[in-house]
């Protein structure tokens, strides 16, 4: 791990009709970095991807991507064509398409209207796909409907779906939501093995899970739209500050 | 799949077999007097309208944009082919002037700089594709880029279309107000009245509708098709896979307005009249009820929808004048609860039902 900042972002800050969702947020990313965000509901967690993703443009402060790219003033699939992938919190697959066509929408490739047409697969954009479905274990379900699959497998389809776009961030939103024990722990296992590769933010409530992931890396504490401490898993844990934000709202995440 | 690739092969042979009895075997028969010219005008009538149904289904059952303003770009090019067939007439109107009558009614003794050209079917022609085209192409632009959807973009296109309906019942529009256009006689100087040149129009729109099912049939097979879908199932995934969204919509809206206008073009003379009462909301609306019943989501859908509802509506004009819009709302009522896929869903739904019954005594 080099010490190349992958995002910055700098004194951002955004509210919604007079509510404060992000105030003068700081938070940088490095190359290849696992990073865990947590944060009691309403911390500013999501639209701190929006922000991030183009979906919500700042009010004020700096958002780049890599050296000098400016998100601030790109949409929501300019940013994507960068090299940033999201995973909703909700899995979003599409439903009617098999789960093989759900990987073809999403493997890197032109994404014109006119060369959308004439677009035919390659033998390597096979071998691609083929290999995605290994990984995410979903390769004996390549010609069911997405819809059909159970909440994990999709929420596992979807991580598949980012994959495929070869990204070069990863902003995964509770992916282990909806999922059983072992499920989590083996997403928590696909995720620290994408790590280095790709460089990884990932929001989630289950501590368990986090623990997991986080393993020394920095976890970062989001409350009321701003960093509210930075460090190791334990260190945060640990920190009167941290517990009184998650107890104070009775909310006890162990 | 190979399931699929003899579903496929299904659908191509009936595919083949109907169109060869609607372009070949119908207009032989008329020929030959065993289908009266009634019967195959009325025909050709349902076929104009499947091109408006597939233009609504196009965009509403492939892509999840509810259009209300298909009538519009009917009814376009509808008037488009109506300048050109005004202009056919020469002095053979009632007033036996060279200009429409309507323009003679007006007060008018020369011919309006706009109606010049029409006089060529070329530029007629052109026209056709192209005032719905930049129509579609600028309306959709600004629409899509604001990111208007659902219910917002259905009541927008609704209101474009009641607004040049509005536009269009003005005499001082010079399009001939709310009487519109009729009285044709000639078409490239065939006899409009002739049987012989109803027959052709009939082969022309059967052609036509078969070049289009085809290229959409194949469209859908297409990555293409693929991204089109999931703009209806999940838009936000689309647009955070890297798709411009926008720029997807606005080819299906503008491919959409051709479809429609080039049937209202062959409707024209057919039916040998157009007037803005054809534009007016309610005809988009009678146009979804013909997808919704057919099938939305399928290419023949809304050909049988178009067909079937029509056929409905000459015969109910006839046996129960005051009772069809209540029969077509009991029929989308009653297709909404009990039959969402439409009637293209019949054969699969009959089948799972059987294959219960027959299932059964064994558990």
């Amino acid at each position: 791990m080099n010490n190349k900042y992958m995002l910055t972002v700098e004194d951002v800050s955004k509210t919604y009709d007079g509510f404060k969702a992000i105030t003068d947020l700081t938070f940088y990313l490095f190359e290849g970095e696992l990073r865990t965000v947590i944060g009691p509901n309403g911390a500013g967690k999501s639209t701190f991807f929006d922000l991030i993703t183009g979906r919500a443009k700042p009010d004020k402060g700096k958002i780049e991507f890599g050296f000098d790219t400016d998100l601030t003033e790109l949409n929501e699939y300019e940013i994507n064509r960068l090299g940033v992938g999201r995973k909703f919190q909700t899995p979003s697959v599409f439903t009617e398409h098999t789960v093989f066509n759900n990987l073809v929408l999403s493997l890197k490739g032109s994404r014109g209207v006119f060369a959308s047409i004439f677009k035919r697969h390659s033998s390597t954009d096979r071998d691609r796909i083929d290999e995605l479905l290994k990984l995410i274990r979903l390769d004996g379900k390549r010609d069911w409907k997405a819809g059909q699959l159970a909440h994990g497998e999709k929420q596992w389809l979807e991580i598949g779906m980012l994959l495929a776009q070869d990204p070069k961030i990863l902003l995964v939103d509770e992916p282990a939501a909806g999922m059983t024990d072992e499920e989590t722990h083996r997403t928590g296992e696909l995720l620290i093995s994408l790590a280095g590769k790709h460089s990884i933010i990932v929001i989630e409530h289950d501590m368990t899970f986090v623990k997991q992931i986080a393993r020394d890396g920095q976890v970062t504490v989001l409350h009321q739209g701003s960093v509210l401490c930075e460090g190791k898993f334990d260190a945060v844990q640990s920190n009167p500050k941290v517990r009184e934000v998650y107890l104070g709202r009775g909310k006890s995440n162990k | 799949m190979s399931s699929l690739s003899t579903r496929h092969k299904v659908e191509l042979i009936a595919a083949g077999f109907i169109s060869l009895f609607f372009i070949v075997i119908f207009p032989l028969l008329n020929a030959h007097g065993m289908v009266s010219d009634f019967t195959i005008n009325l025909w050709g009538k349902y076929l104009c309208y499947a091109l408006l149904a597939i233009s609504v289904d196009l965009l509403w059952g492939y892509t999840g944009l509810l259009s209300l303003g298909q009538a519009l770009f009917f009814s376009l090019g509808g008037y488009m082919m109506g300048m050109y067939l005004m202009r056919m007439i020469g002095d053979l109107g009632q007033y036996h002037k060279p200009i429409p009558d309507f323009l003679v009614f007006l007060g008018w003794t020369e011919l309006p700089k706009f109606w010049k050209p029409f006089s060529s079917f070329p530029f007629a022609f052109s026209l056709i594709l192209l005032l719905p085209g930049l129509l579609a192409l600028v309306f959709g632009f600004l629409a899509f880029r604001s990111r208007i959807k659902g219910v917002y973009f259905s009541i927008l296109t609704q209101a474009l279309t009641y607004g040049a309906s509005l536009m269009f019942f003005r005499n001082d529009m010079l399009m001939g107000g709310n009487n519109g256009f009729t009285d044709f006689k000639f078409i490239l100087g065939h006899d409009l009245r002739s049987a012989t040149t109803q027959r052709g129009l009939f082969i022309v729109t059967a052609i036509v509708l078969l070049l289009v099912y085809t290229s959409l049939r194949l469209l859908s097979h297409t990555k293409f098709g693929l991204v089109q879908r999931a703009i209806r199932d999940g838009e936000n995934r689309v647009l955070f896979s890297g798709y411009a969204t926008a720029h997807f919509k606005l080819f299906i809206f503008v491919i959409a307005a051709l479809i429609a206008s080039i049937g209202g073009a062959l409707y024209v003379p057919q039916v040998g009249i157009i007037n803005p009462s054809e534009m007016t909301p309610d005809k988009s609306l009678e146009a979804v009820v013909w997808c919704a019943v057919g099938g939305r989501g399928t290419l023949v859908g809304p050909i049988i929808g178009a067909i079937s509802i029509n056929s409905l509506k000459s015969w109910a004009s006839r046996a129960a004048p005051d009772y069809w819009l209540v029969i077509l709302g009991g029929l989308f009522v009653v297709v909404v609860l009990l039959l969402p896929g439409g009637i293209v869903s019949i054969p699969a739904r009959l089948k799972s039902l059987w294959q219960r019954v027959t299932r059964q005594p064994s558990a």
